[in-house]
């Protein structure tokens, strides 16, 4: 699959900039740019007062959230910002998906991507952040990932909010005809409080329209806050209850076909021929094409479109990596941490100086295999194409990638293509790749007019994701005579996500910064060392790395806070009072720390077998510990009795959803530390369906005791901070409890997973 | 001609009887409640109730459940006096308990605890753990065993 991408691309810039910025959203009257594709969306009757909010007759307020609903509540999260400040009553509030538009752009997401230490606020890491935040802005991408919905949302949404509201005091004012500044709003109607009258918000929306607001409107103080910290039920929750929840998978159009496609099982192969006689002959097929460098089966229904792909023959030319194994992987990776170029994300004092002064040196080495995201929803796309427009349905995390992948398929500018994204049956950052947009939209483009859905299998799913990325890495930890760490050394080998990302998107393009992805979690630690080194070496091979739950924290969380319980215990330190020791200067961190702690019990005797591990890691703006403490039979078989995280999150917007997250982020991550390997076997993934790739279930669900550590700091994300922890948390029970020390993941491996049902 | 009764409906299917009934309410019936999730009858994402009895229809040939009485995620809700519908008491402590996230596995979850507390009004946490064995990649289980509690309460 070679694509021309050139073009393209200049489009999206130009494209995008012309959506102006983001002021320009809150007020869309005598405003030249911004938001028209909502205004596109706007029903009889309603009246629009900015780019998130519009007012119905009846009172009813919809709220336009730019994110993609993938579980982690941000339809919810995002309406309540509005609600907050428009003072909107939270019962009439209504949610819908926005378009695309650069207006509602994701600035956080990349400004988070920057290779700087939260701390940093030198010259140089400041004027880079304010320009990412510039050119973010104009690039209007719309993306969610990197827990940034709220972090992004939290200043725009409740201006919105607060501006319609100002609005629509002035209206209601108006139709009183008393004076603007004896009114107030509450509970979605305009109060004239000396007079006891008041009116509802429908029946002045049209008047506010036409509000121009002549300053900043102001934000309520923490103290005024009826709905933020609150935890509302979720308004997506009701449809997923019943069926009638929208998936991509469930997109239903007239006339619609249905389509499975092959690809080469070895990443980056090619078809070097196929012979589709028996196949196009089945029932219900409709058409076999070649599309996307695969061969496509269009049928009449899922299944037929699936059992005539699987009686077509095809040959793939594998290519010079039919040949490469995940140890072939690991033996390259071991070459290239002696030899690669070294790219040095921190570097304080003098290690080499300090290692050699220590009484101890604590060396280990870690490994962790590549992970599929495994989707509840199998990956899929419906398209329609014809020769002048084309309209994708497609559970997505970045629409505007999406409709450059639909449009570079379809041959058609960006602006002929329409995005629709429903629900996600999650999505972890696999969503954020387009290749089923653009496989979908191929395959569509050779039956013109009528739309066609792709469901990828599990098998395909898992056999062609963008990977977690394996990884290995070394440690050399100093001690002093009385056990004080005095050096920390770690080079982390692995393949670069956003290279592998960037790449798919715009072939060719040059890195500009050294991808912060690849050692994050590993030099912006909290702790604190007087001499420190942390370095990474970039080791590509042909398995496809991208965006996994949380990224490089998933894997370096693992392998930082498991050596650093080796190096307390080779100090014969307590694990949390050693991490204390190393946290003087980050009070916030060992609060969290030390919250876990109490309530973990943590000291208290256990019985023989049993075990207590912890670890506290920061990511996305949040901190968060967690203890595991696990029963561990004589054969290996263990149970996880309880997880206790405590999280800091600088202020909860909606508690539940917060503990939801952490829940959610700690069975992603106990899914992959016991079971989770993506082998590679003869170039391709060796795993096909979940029998291979097994998932934590409910009978081996830990109870999980989640405390929110409230700091009032700046927001932080919660869709990816709980996932980190997990793993060290886990092996550093099992060493408590066993003596072990598991260096390579998954534990099952190493002949530690839970035992089932009994 | 196969016939099939979906949530107290008769349909007539003119398919292959080897095509799952997953296939067969999704693609043919419209019914998008029920999921695919593996197609191995491993992750449950896919359960309804064939006779009562929970049953992954991505491994259930039609031509099996021919004569059979299928429900489905649209068709346990009740109705009031004015037809609209009324909520399961397992639909109700789902959202009381505030289960779903991205909510995908969420009806095959549903169904296998229906069924479960069909047959066992009062499940202690061991035969829950017996019973529901889905997946879901969110890791809604906490919840998931605490809505079964309330709707047995
Ligand atoms: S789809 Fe039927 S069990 Fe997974
Ligand atoms: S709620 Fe997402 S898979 Fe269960």
């Amino acid at each position: 699959m070679n694509r021309p991408f050139q073009t393209s691309r200049r489009r999206f810039l130009i494209g995008a900039a012309a959506g102006g910025g983001l002021i320009v959203g809150y007020q869309l009257l005598g405003r030249p740019a911004g938001a028209e594709t909502f205004l596109d969306m706007t029903v009889a009757g309603e009246a629009p007062l900015n780019a998130w909010v519009r007012i119905a007759a009846d009172g009813t307020v919809t709220v336009a959230v730019p994110r993609a609903e993938m579980g982690q509540g941000v339809y919810t999260g995002l309406a309540m910002l509005v609600a907050e400040e428009l003072e909107a009553d939270w019962a009439s509030v209504r949610v819908e998906q926005a378009p695309i538009d650069g207006v509602y752009g994701n600035i956080e997401i990349l400004v988070d991507g920057l290779p700087f230490l939260p701390e940093d606020d030198g010259m140089v890491a400041g004027s880079v952040r304010w320009m990412t935040r510039k050119v973010a802005g104009m690039l209007g991408l719309q993306a969610t990932g990197g827990s940034t919905t709220l972090r992004d949302g939290w200043e725009g949404m409740r201006h919105a909010g607060a501006a319609a509201r100002e609005m629509l005091i002035s209206a209601g004012a108006g139709k009183l005809g008393v004076g603007r500044g004896e009114c107030r709003a509450e509970k979605g109607r305009v109060v004239h409080p000396a007079s006891g009258r008041s009116v509802g918000y429908g029946e002045v929306a049209e008047a506010a329209r036409r509000v121009e607001l002549s300053e900043e409107p102001r934000l309520k103080t923490p103290e005024q806050w009826t709905l933020i910290g609150t935890s509302p039920a979720r308004v997506d929750i009701p449809a997923k209850v019943d069926g009638s929840a929208e998936f991509g998978i469930d997109i239903r159009r007239p006339d619609m076909l249905h389509a499975a496609i092959a690809t080469s099982p070895v990443f980056g192969g090619t078809l070097k021929s196929y012979d589709a006689t028996k196949a196009k002959a089945m029932s219900g097929v409709v058409k076999v094409v070649e599309a996307a460098g695969g061969v496509a089966v269009i049928a009449d229904n899922t299944w037929r479109a699936r059992q005539a792909l699987d009686a077509v023959a095809i040959e793939w030319d594998s290519g010079e990596n039919g040949t490469v194994t995940s140890e072939s992987i690991f033996a390259r990776f071991a070459r290239d941490h002696d030899e690669g170029d070294i790219d040095t994300h921190r570097d304080d004092g003098d290690v080499e100086e300090a290692l050699a002064g220590a009484a101890t040196v604590v060396e280990a080495e870690y490994r962790v295999p590549y992970l599929a995201h495994a989707c509840m929803e199998p990956m899929n796309c419906t398209a329609l194409v014809d020769d002048h427009r084309a309209e994708i349905w497609t559970g997505n995390q970045a629409p505007p990638l999406m409709r450059m992948a639909a449009a570079e398929a379809a041959d058609l500018d960006g602006d002929d293509v329409t995005v629709h994204t429903p629900f996600l049956g999650g999505g972890f950052g696999r969503r954020s790749e387009t290749d089923l947009a653009f496989q979908a939209t191929a395959i569509a483009r050779q039956v013109p007019g009528r739309p066609v859905k792709l469901t990828w299998s599990r098998e395909d799913d898992m056999r062609h994701d963008m990977y977690r990325p394996a990884a290995l890495s070394r440690f050399r930890i100093g001690l002093d005579a009385a056990g004080a760490p005095v050096a920390w050394s770690n080079r982390i080998v692995s393949q670069s996500v956003v290279a592998n990302f960037m790449g798919r998107l715009m072939p060719g393009a040059p890195m500009l910064l050294k991808d912060k992805t690849t050692a994050e979690g590993a030099f912006d630690r909290p702790y604190e060392f007087a001499n420190q080194r942390v370095e990474h070496v970039v080791s590509e091979t042909h398995v496809p790395v991208g965006f996994w739950r949380s990224v490089g924290h998933s894997l370096n969380a693992f392998c930082v806070e498991s050596a650093m319980d080796e190096a307390a215990h080779a100090a014969k330190a307590d694990p949390v009072a050693f991490r204390l020791a190393l946290l003087k200067n980050h009070p916030r961190a060992a609060r969290v720390l030390q919250t876990a702690a109490d309530a973990a019990g943590w000291g208290t005797p256990l019985p023989a077998g049993r075990g207590r591990g912890v670890a506290l890691h920061r990511s996305f703006g949040s901190t968060v510990a967690e203890i595991a403490e696990v029963t561990v039979r004589g054969d290996g078989t263990l149970k996880v009795d309880r997880v206790v995280c405590a999280v800091d999150c600088g202020r909860a917007v909606q508690p539940d959803g917060v503990v939801a997250q952490m829940e959610s982020g700690i069975v992603y991550g106990m899914t992959a530390a016991f079971y989770g390997a993506i082998d590679i076997v003869d170039g391709a993934v060796a795993q096909g369906n979940f029998p291979d790739y097994e998932m934590l279930r409910l009978a081996d669900m830990p109870v999980v005791e989640t405390h929110i550590v409230e700091s009032g700091e700046p927001l932080g994300g919660v869709g990816e901070p709980g996932t980190p922890p997990i793993a060290a948390a886990l092996a550093n029970a099992i060493f408590a409890a066993t003596g072990n020390r598991i260096r390579t993941l998954p534990l099952q491996k190493a002949g530690f997973a839970p035992a089932g049902v009994a | 001609m196969i016939r099939i009764t979906v949530n107290g409906k008769p349909h007539e299917l003119d398919v292959e009887p080897e095509m799952p009934l997953l296939w067969a309410l999704r693609d043919e019936l419209g019914l998008t409640g029920t999921k695919f999730g593996c197609g191995v009858a491993y992750c449950g994402a896919c359960t309804v109730h064939v006779d009562g009895t929970p049953t992954r229809s991505c491994v259930t040939g039609v031509g099996d459940v021919d004569g059979a009485a299928i429900t489905t995620i649209e068709g346990i809700a009740g109705r009031d006096g004015d037809g609209a519908p009324l909520l399961h008491r397992v639909q109700a402590a789902w959202i009381e308990a505030q289960v779903p996230q991205c909510g995908y596995c969420q009806s095959g979850m549903i169904m296998a605890a229906v069924a479960l507390l069909d047959s066992n009004p009062n499940p202690s946490d061991a035969e829950i753990d017996e019973a529901i064995d889905n997946v879901c990649r969110c890791g809604t289980y906490q919840r998931i065993r605490k809505a079964i509690h309330l709707a047995a309460g």
